[in-house]
């Protein structure tokens, strides 16, 4: 496989989210592949090392944790400007492009003046094209200088709960439930739907709940057939992780409340008698 | 040990974004403003080290004249000093805010000697770009872990831990080195009155230095388009319990 002079060279980990990388990267001629995991394990400056190593004319890769790891370094090393989460882009003399701001809540249109475009692309923010992949350029290992960050083990979750990024039914809590204690009623519904618990921001700030319970932007971010919201207000940081649930209902003592808004069902009220009564209700049916 | 941490003024959204008129910036009329939820456990990490280990932690800030405030409240929670890049009216994008920080660190080492740890957010709240940690880390020649939930300095090295897919990935480098948090690596305490009371008293240096050419150019802001959910009302109170069944039946999760 000949790999042209100057390539556009797509940061490749095999998932829907580089396929999207890729459909934006063909607007800018024929991509080849660099694997993320090209070095086992992980390394992210061998990864960035090989990238910059082609010379490219342009660089696009998934706008996931590890994609934008290594654009940043791909973008430190070539001296060059980044945009990160991007929706869109079209090419020209400077290349104009959407990209995602607060966890996209706000859009932001921009150019970025630069010879060589290194771009991220958002997940779910693109159809990818049914054209071919990309031939992958297998690359020689770099210095041992490139290896000084790079995973030394990877410790597996301990089994138990149903985990908030691939839950189907989520029942959330915010500060409308008081405390710590006043979860109770929320991981008794939870239980009866074999659902995940989450909490807002909010929540995990006053200790009431690990951080790993949190969703939102700068907690997990949730796709649940269900989200069920429990005395959450619904600021921007909490909605940004509910992007991609199919059913959300609102329950909140505030009809105005931004939840209740953005919500496809509401239910007024107290929270402490209406969790416990939804309970009852599915316990009578069954 | 010396510690930086890096933060950047944020206004608190709320519940609905508004723009200014020429859709340039947020409407932040009515707004507070805060630092970005990471850069608060990077704020946390910084004092809880130089707590056990003695020594010096500084904040890094560029922004405009009120991000002062920002700078008293990280002092307030155990900072010692701040160092202030003023900025007038508009933002700046990841490269020119690096390599600022990158001349204003580097001066700062020069002075009074390397820092071993510089904290950063894996990404601000508001642009989110991803990159301002590793520039400033690539500059400096120091490696760089992002996205870290766990932060433990063992000797002249660090242990670093990292959420993906679910696991724990875990890498360790040698000081100095410079990592970005993302929040839950620790719960970050609150002020005290006291707290407070001495902020008032730490350094503050403010530099003034021309907004670099950006490659980066904001043409304008735009709110996307609501998801068109329909909030359809089930009732009020204990007695929609049978509507909401009924609901997640239909759902097919009862």
């Amino acid at each position: 496989m000949r790999i042209p002079l100057n390539p556009v060279i797509l940061i490749d980990d095999r998932t829907e989210v580089s396929r999207q990388a890729l459909t934006l990267a063909r607007q800018f001629g024929e991509p080849a592949a660099i694997a993320l995991d090209a070095f086992q394990p992980f390394a992210p400056d061998a990864v960035a090392a090989s990238v910059v190593a082609q010379d490219p004319s342009a660089v696009f890769g998934p706008g996931t944790e590890r994609g934008n790891d290594v654009m940043a370094r791909v973008a430190a090393r070539m001296g060059l400007p980044f945009a990160a989460n991007c929706v869109a882009v079209t090419p020209g003399d400077a290349v104009t492009l959407t990209r995602l701001r607060w966890g996209g809540s706000l859009l932001e249109e921009a150019r970025l003046h630069s010879p060589r475009p290194l771009i991220t692309v958002a997940p779910h923010a693109v159809r990818p094209d049914d054209g071919p992949p990309p031939p992958e350029i297998h690359v020689d290992r770099p210095d041992d200088r490139e290896f000084v960050v790079q995973v030394r083990e990877r410790i597996q979750p301990s089994d138990g709960g149903v985990s908030l990024a691939e839950a189907k039914v989520i029942v959330s809590g915010g500060r409308g439930v008081g405390s710590k204690e006043g979860f109770a009623i929320i991981e008794e519904l939870a239980g009866l739907l074999g659902a995940a618990v989450g909490c807002s921001r909010a929540v995990t700030s006053a200790g009431w709940r690990p951080h790993s319970d949190q969703v939102g932007q700068t907690g997990t971010k949730v796709s649940p057939d269900v989200y069920i919201a429990c005395g959450i207000s619904g600021a921007t940081q909490h909605m940004a992780g509910l992007k991609g649930a199919k059913r959300i209902l609102a329950i909140n003592s505030d009809p105005q409340a931004p939840l209740m808004l953005n919500a496809d069902y509401t239910v007024t009220g107290d929270l402490k008698e209406i969790v416990p009564a939804i309970s009852a209700e599915i316990r009578k049916r069954r | 040990m010396r510690v930086a941490v890096c933060v950047k003024r944020v206004p608190i959204t709320g519940g609905r974004i508004v723009l200014t008129d020429d859709a340039q910036a947020i409407n932040t009329q009515h707004l507070g403003f805060t630092i970005s939820p990471h850069e608060e456990c990077g704020v946390e990490e910084a004092v809880r080290l130089v707590e056990a280990n003695k020594g010096e932690s500084i904040v890094f800030t560029i922004g405009p004249a009120e991000a002062v405030e920002q700078l008293r409240d990280c002092m307030a929670l155990g900072i010692d000093r701040a160092i202030h890049v003023r900025t007038y009216g508009r933002d700046w994008d990841g490269e020119s805010t690096a390599r600022v920080l990158f001349d204003v660190i580097r001066a700062n080492e020069e002075d009074e000697g390397q820092f071993d740890i510089i904290f950063f957010g894996n990404e601000s709240a508001d642009s989110g770009g991803f990159q301002v940690g590793m520039r400033v880390a690539h500059a400096l020649g120091r490696p760089c872990v992002t996205g870290l939930k766990k932060v433990t300095v063992e000797g002249s090295s660090v242990r670093c831990e990292q959420d993906v897919d679910g696991a724990r990935d875990v890498y360790v480098v040698q000081l100095p080195a410079v990592l970005t948090v993302k929040e839950g690596l620790n719960l970050p305490r609150y002020p005290s009155v006291p707290g407070r009371m001495r902020a008032r008293s730490k350094p503050v240096v403010t530099l003034n230095v021309e907004r670099p050419e950006q490659r980066l150019e904001l043409v304008k802001l735009a709110v996307p388009a609501g998801q068109g959910r329909r909030a359809e009302s089930l009732g009020a109170g204990a007695g929609a319990a049978s509507a909401i069944v009924d609901m997640l039946q239909q759902a097919g999760v009862v």
